[in-house]
C-alpha cells in the first residue's frame, strides 16, 4: 500500500462522505447562512470527485470557523485570522492534497487581513471562502470590517464612522485568479461557485454572503438577489480586468444600497499557480515534498557532503 | 593576559569588507593548523560607522575572544569619504583607528592605513603619544594607493592582509591560495598582486614586536564556520525541508543560509509577509508531515505567540529559533543579550509546553539542533532554539568529522497507511489522533497526514476529544492536559537517557561553581581555568536545556558547591531565577554576575567579578552589575 492512497483515488464520490456520523452536533443559531455554505461545499465534492481523505479544510476562528467540525475531510481549524498561512504551506507541503480556507468577515478582512492580500498576491492554488455576514457573531454582534458605515453595535453605539471594505475589488487588486461572490440563499449559484473555485488553478476567492438572524437584525438576507450571468442588465467579459473592475464596484457599492448582485466576478486562467511559479524557478521540488518522508528509497543527503566543503 | 596567541582585530567601517576578509583570515590560519574564533562588533548601520572583527588563534583550542588585542589592521572608514555630506560624516573616516585605542595589548602592533587618512587628522587623535604610553608599533601604510596600483582601492583589505602577514612573519601561501580559490580572472591576478605587493613593502620596514603567532597542526581535518551556519546544518541533517521567515537581526542569518541551501536539498523556503504567517506556515507544513521550522528574533517572535501555543494544543510538531538580541522592543539590533529567556518560555497563553535548548556554542547549535527536531517530531510539541547574536556571528573552527552523523528524516510518531487501518477509529468516521491513553503507554498519540487513506481528524486550537472535536467535557479536558503536560516529563527522561547538554567544566571537587548558560559558557570556562591558576578552587556548569530544566543535576552540582556565581548577560537574572523557580532551593548560594551593554563578557571580567564576590569587594568595572544571593 502506498503511504497517500487516498490521493487521486477514481470512484464516484458521495455528497454523504462529507457529513461526519453521530457527531458532532451543530451549533450554529437556527437560520444562520453558515449551513448554506456547508450544504454548498458539500454538494460541491461530488462533482469535483474529490475523496474526503484527500481534501484538507483550513479555518480559522467565529461561528464561521466552526464550518469544519461539520465538514469530514481532513482539517485545521486554526487561530483568527490565520487560517490561509497554514493553508498556503500545506498546500506547497503537498500540491495534491485539494486546500480549501474558510473563515468569517472579520477573520478574514480584519485580523488576518494582511495574509488574506499576500495569499492573493501570491497566487496559491487553493480556494478561500469567506463567510460575509456584516458582523461579529462569535463574539456576539460587534461591528465587522464589512458592517456598513453607520451601523450601531455594542462596540461602536454612535454607528461606525467607517466604510465598509471592499473584498472584491480588493482581492482583484491584490492578484486573485478566481473572483466571485455568492449567498447562502443561493444553493445552486453557490455549489457550482466551489466546484469552479476548487478546479480553478490559482487563488480562487469567494465572498459569501451569508446572514446572521441572532446579530444582524437587519441584515439583509440576500434576497432578492441577482446573479449577474443570468441577467440582460449586466453584460461584462469576466475575463477582462476592466470590466471586472467596473462589475465589483457596482457590487460592492448596490450591496448597502440594498441591492444583491452576486456571480463570477472575474476568472482569469492564463496566469499559473504560484507553486507552479516556484516549481518553474527550482524553488520547489516535482514531487510532493510530503510524500518523500513516507518513501523508502528517497535519498537524505548529509550536509557534510555538500556544504562543509565552502567551511575547510 | 596569555601568551603566545594571536589576537588580531581588523576595523573599519560597515560594508568595507571587513566580514569577508576576517573570514579569510581566520581560514588561512586554520588551514595553517592554529585554533581560530573570530569575535564581530558591529553597529546597527548598513554602509559606513565602525565595525570590527577579532580572529584569535591558538595552538589549542579557543573558547572564546580573548582580553583586548595584540595587532589591530585599520582600515579607515571609506563610507565617512564622502565630499557631499561632510557635515554629517565629520571625521568618522578615523574611527576605526581610535575607537579601538582602548583594548590594544601593551606592546602591541597598529597598523594602519595612511592612504585613507590626513596627517592632520591623525595628530588630532594622538596616536603618538597614545602609542609611546602603550609601548605600541604604530605603522602607517599607503594600502589604498597599493590597490589602486593593481585596480581598486576596495582590495586595500588584500593589501592589509599582505602587510600584516609581512610584519607576522607568517608567509603569504595559504592567502594566495584562497584568492585562488574564490576568484578568477582579473580579480584573482590584481588581488595576488596586491597581496605580494604589500607584503614586500611591509617587510621592508623593521617591526620590533613581539607577538608571537604559534605554530599548531591538527589531527584532523577542520572546518570553520558559524552558530548559525551549524543550526541550518543541523536542521538539514534531521531532514528539515521547509522554512518560513520574516527578516530580523540576527535570526535572519539562519533564514538566509536555509533559504540559500534549501532548493538544493528539494525543499522550500518563503520569506512571508509577518511572523505570524512565518510561524503559521511552518505549521502548515508540518500538519502535513514535512519537517519544517520558523523563527525570529525577540519582537518577531513576540507576534509567534499565538501559533506556538496553536502548534502545542494541536500537538503539531515544529522547531522555532530565537536569536537573541538586546531589548526591549527593538532594543539594540546588532548587540548581543541573553535577556529573551522568560520571553521564550513563558510566551503563549494557558499551561503551555514546549521545549527549550540553548546550545552554547557552534558545536552544540549543530547538536541540540538536532535534538530539538528530534524531539520536536518524537513527542508532537513546539521546540525552540534560542541563542544570541554573538554566537550568530562568531565563526570557530571544530573537526569535519563532528558533522558526519547519519541523517534523519524520520518523521517521528506519523502512522503509515497500515497502522491507520489498525488504529482505532470513531462512529464519526474520524480517526482517534488524540487519544487520552496512547497504546503504547507514553503520552504520545500518533497522528496521520492529509492524503492518507482513513486518517482524517481535526487539529484544532480548541480543548479537543480523542477525534480532535471541540470539546468541553471536564474529564476530558482533564486527561488531555495531562497528557500533553506529562510529556515534558516523558522528554526530561529522554534527554537524561540519551543526550545530556549539560557541560561540566573544571574539577570536580573544586570549592565554588560557575553556573552559566548559552553563549557565555564558553567565555566562563576559560575564566575558570585562570582562577584555578590563580590558585582558587572553582568549576562550571554550563546548563542548556531550559525546559525541560534539568533539575537533578543542577540540584546535584548546587550542592557540591559552596556558593556558585551565575554569569549571564542581561539586567535582570532571568536563568538563575529560572534555576530558583524549577529546583526551589539554593537560592541562598547564588549570586550572579550580570553584564548588559551591548557586548558579551570577556573571560577576564568573569575572573575580577568573581575575585570581587567571594572576597565580598565591590565590583569595580562599571561596565557588569553584582547581583547577592538571596537572604544576603
Ligand atoms: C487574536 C484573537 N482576537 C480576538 C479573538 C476573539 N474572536 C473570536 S471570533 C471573533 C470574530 C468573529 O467574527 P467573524 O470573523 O466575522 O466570524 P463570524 O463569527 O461572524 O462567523 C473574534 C474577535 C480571538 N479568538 N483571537
Ligand atoms: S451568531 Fe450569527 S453567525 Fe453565529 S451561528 Fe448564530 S446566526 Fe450564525
Amino acid at each position: 500500500m502506498s503511504a497517500f492512497s487516498a490521493i487521486g483515488e477514481d470512484r464516484e464520490i458521495e455528497r454523504d462522505e462529507f457529513t461526519p456520523g453521530i457527531e458532532p452536533q451543530a451549533t450554529w443559531c437556527p437560520g444562520c447562512g453558515d449551513f448554506g455554505v456547508l450544504k454548498a461545499l458539500k454538494q460541491a465534492m461530488p462533482e469535483v470527485g474529490k475523496n474526503p481523505d484527500e481534501v484538507a479544510l483550513f479555518t480559522g476562528i467565529g461561528c464561521s470557523g466552526k464550518l469544519n467540525s461539520y465538514f469530514n475531510s481532513y482539517g485545521f481549524h486554526t487561530i483568527h485570522g490565520r487560517s490561509l498561512p497554514v493553508a498556503r504551506a500545506a498546500k506547497l507541503a503537498n500540491p495534491k492534497i485539494e486546500v480549501i480556507a474558510a473563515g468569517g468577515d472579520g477573520d478574514g478582512y480584519g485580523i488576518g487581513g494582511n495574509h488574506t492580500i499576500h495569499t492573493a498576491r501570491e497566487n496559491h492554488d487553493m480556494t478561500y471562502i469567506v463567510f460575509n455576514n456584516e458582523i461579529f457573531g462569535l463574539t456576539k454582534g460587534q461591528t465587522s470590517p464589512t458592517s456598513p458605515k453607520g451601523h450601531k453595535s455594542k462596540t461602536q453605539p454612535h454607528g461606525s464612522a467607517k466604510s465598509p471594505i471592499r473584498p472584491l475589488s480588493q482581492q482583484l487588486n491584490a492578484g486573485a485568479t478566481y473572483i466571485a461572490r455568492t449567498a447562502a440563499v443561493n444553493p445552486n449559484q453557490a455549489k457550482e461557485i466551489i466546484a469552479e473555485a476548487i478546479e480553478h488553478d490559482g487563488f480562487a476567492h469567494i465572498d459569501f454572503l451569508t446572514q446572521c438572524p441572532t446579530w444582524n437584525k437587519d441584515a439583509k438576507h440576500y434576497v432578492p438577489y441577482t446573479d449577474v450571468q443570468q441577467s440582460d442588465e449586466f453584460d461584462f467579459d469576466v475575463s477582462d480586468r476592466a470590466e471586472a473592475a467596473e462589475m465589483m464596484r457596482k457590487t460592492e457599492e448596490r450591496l448597502y444600497e440594498g441591492e444583491v448582485l452576486t456571480g463570477r466576478m472575474y476568472i482569469e486562467d492564463e496566469r499559473p499557480s504560484y507553486g507552479a511559479e516556484k516549481r518553474a524557478i527550482g524553488e520547489m521540488p516535482e514531487e510532493p515534498l510530503a510524500e518523500r518522508y513516507f518513501d523508502e528509497d528517497a535519498e537524505w543527503e548529509r550536509t557534510y557532503d555538500n556544504l562543509l566543503q565552502h567551511h575547510k | 593576559m596569555t601568551d603566545n596567541e594571536l589576537i588580531w582585530r581588523i576595523a573599519g567601517g560597515s560594508g568595507d569588507g571587513i566580514d569577508s576578509t576576517s573570514q579569510n583570515f581566520a581560514k588561512a590560519l586554520m588551514r595553517s593548523g592554529l585554533h581560530v574564533f573570530t569575535h564581530r562588533h558591529y553597529p546597527s548601520r548598513i554602509r559606513g560607522g565602525h565595525t570590527y572583527v577579532e580572529v584569535r588563534a591558538k595552538d589549542e583550542d579557543v573558547q572564546s575572544r580573548g582580553d583586548g588585542y595584540n595587532f589591530l589592521l585599520a582600515l579607515g572608514d571609506s563610507f565617512a569619504r564622502n565630499p557631499q555630506d561632510e557635515a554629517y560624516y565629520g571625521k568618522e573616516e578615523l574611527k576605526p583607528l581610535y575607537e579601538n585605542f582602548d583594548d590594544l595589548r601593551e606592546g602591541g602592533v597598529l597598523l594602519y592605513d595612511e592612504g585613507l587618512l590626513d596627517e592632520e587628522d591623525v595628530e588630532e587623535i594622538e596616536l603618538e603619544e597614545a602609542a609611546e604610553e602603550n609601548g605600541w608599533h604604530v605603522v602607517p601604510m599607503d594600502l589604498r594607493g597599493i590597490a589602486k596600483e593593481h585596480g581598486r582601492e576596495i582590495m586595500r583589505n588584500t593589501a592589509g592582509i599582505g602587510a600584516t602577514a609581512a610584519i607576522l612573519d607568517i608567509g603569504t601561501e595559504e592567502f594566495e591560495t584562497l584568492i585562488e580559490q574564490n576568484m578568477a580572472g582579473d580579480m584573482q591576478e590584481a588581488n595576488l598582486a596586491v597581496l605580494e605587493d604589500a607584503y614586500e613593502a611591509a617587510s621592508e620596514l623593521d617591526i620590533d614586536h613581539d607577538i608571537e603567532v604559534p605554530e599548531g597542526s591538527h589531527d584532523e581535518e577542520q572546518v570553520i564556520l558559524s552558530g548559525s551556519n551549524a543550526i541550518s546544518y543541523g536542521a538539514l541533517d534531521e531532514g528539515c525541508r521547509f522554512i518560513s521567515g520574516y527578516p530580523m537581526t540576527p535570526w535572519t542569518d539562519v533564514f538566509t543560509i536555509m533559504s540559500q541551501h534549501l532548493p538544493e536539498f528539494g525543499g522550500i523556503s518563503e520569506q512571508v509577509e509577518d511572523e505570524i504567517a512565518a510561524a503559521a506556515l511552518a505549521l502548515g507544513a508540518s500538519h502535513m508531515g514535512v519537517k519544517s521550522m520558523s523563527g525570529s528574533s525577540g519582537g518577531g517572535f513576540a507576534l509567534m505567540s499565538e501559533p506556538l501555543g496553536l502548534a502545542e494544543m494541536t500537538e503539531t510538531p515544529v522547531v522555532l529559533v530565537e536569536a537573541m538580541r538586546a531589548g526591549p522592543s527593538t532594543g539594540m539590533p546588532t548587540k548581543p543579550e541573553q535577556a529573551d529567556l522568560e520571553h521564550v518560555l513563558y510566551t503563549s497563553q494557558g499551561d503551555s509546553a514546549r521545549v527549550v535548548f540553548a546550545p552554547a556554542n557552534i558545536r552544540e547549535c549543530y547538536t541540540q539542533t538536532r535534538s530539538a527536531f528530534r524531539i520536536a517530531y518524537e513527542y508532537q510539541i513546539p521546540s525552540i532554539v534560542i541563542y544570541d547574536q554573538k554566537i550568530q556571528g562568531e565563526l570557530r573552527n571544530l573537526p569535519a568529522s563532528h558533522f558526519d552523523e547519519e541523517p534523519n528524516a524520520d518523521p517521528g510518531s506519523v502512522l503509515t497507511e497500515e497502522e491507520i487501518q489498525d488504529a482505532a477509529h470513531h462512529a464519526s468516521g474520524k480517526f482517534q489522533r488524540f487519544l487520552h491513553e496512547p497504546e503504547d503507554g507514553s503520552n504520545v498519540s500518533p497522528r496521520s497526514v492529509p492524503g492518507q487513506k482513513d486518517g482524517r481528524y481535526l487539529a484544532t486550537g480548541n480543548e479537543h476529544n480523542p477525534s480532535g472535536h471541540i470539546s468541553e467535557d471536564p474529564d476530558n479536558r482533564i486527561a488531555q492536559m495531562e497528557r500533553r503536560l506529562n510529556k515534558l516529563d516523558d522528554i526530561r527522561a529522554d534527554l537524561d537517557e540519551n543526550t545530556s547538554h549539560q557541560t561540566y567544566y573544571g574539577p570536580e571537587d573544586a570549592e565554588h561553581g560557575v553556573l552559566v548558560w548559552g553563549s557565555q559558557q564558553d567565555t566562563a570556562f576559560e575564566a575558570v581555568d585562570r582562577l584555578n591558576e590563580n590558585g582558587h578552587s572553582v568549576k562550571a556548569l554550563g546548563v542548556s536545556d531550559m525546559a525541560p530544566y534539568p533539575v537533578e543535576e543542577v540540584s546535584e552540582w548546587l550542592e557540591s558547591v559552596d556558593q556558585a556565581l551565575v554569569v549571564e548577560m542581561n539586567a535582570t537574572a532571568q536563568f538563575r531565577g529560572l534555576t530558583q523557580k524549577e529546583i526551589g532551593k539554593y537560592g541562598d548560594k547564588m549570586s550572579s554576575l550580570l553584564k548588559y551593554n551591548g557586548n558579551p563578557f570577556e573571560p577576564a571580567e568573569i575572573v575580577d567579578g568573581f575575585e570581587s564576590s567571594i572576597n565580598g569587594e565591590e565590583l569595580a568595572a562599571t561596565n557588569m552589575k553584582y547581583l547577592p544571593a538571596a537572604g544576603d
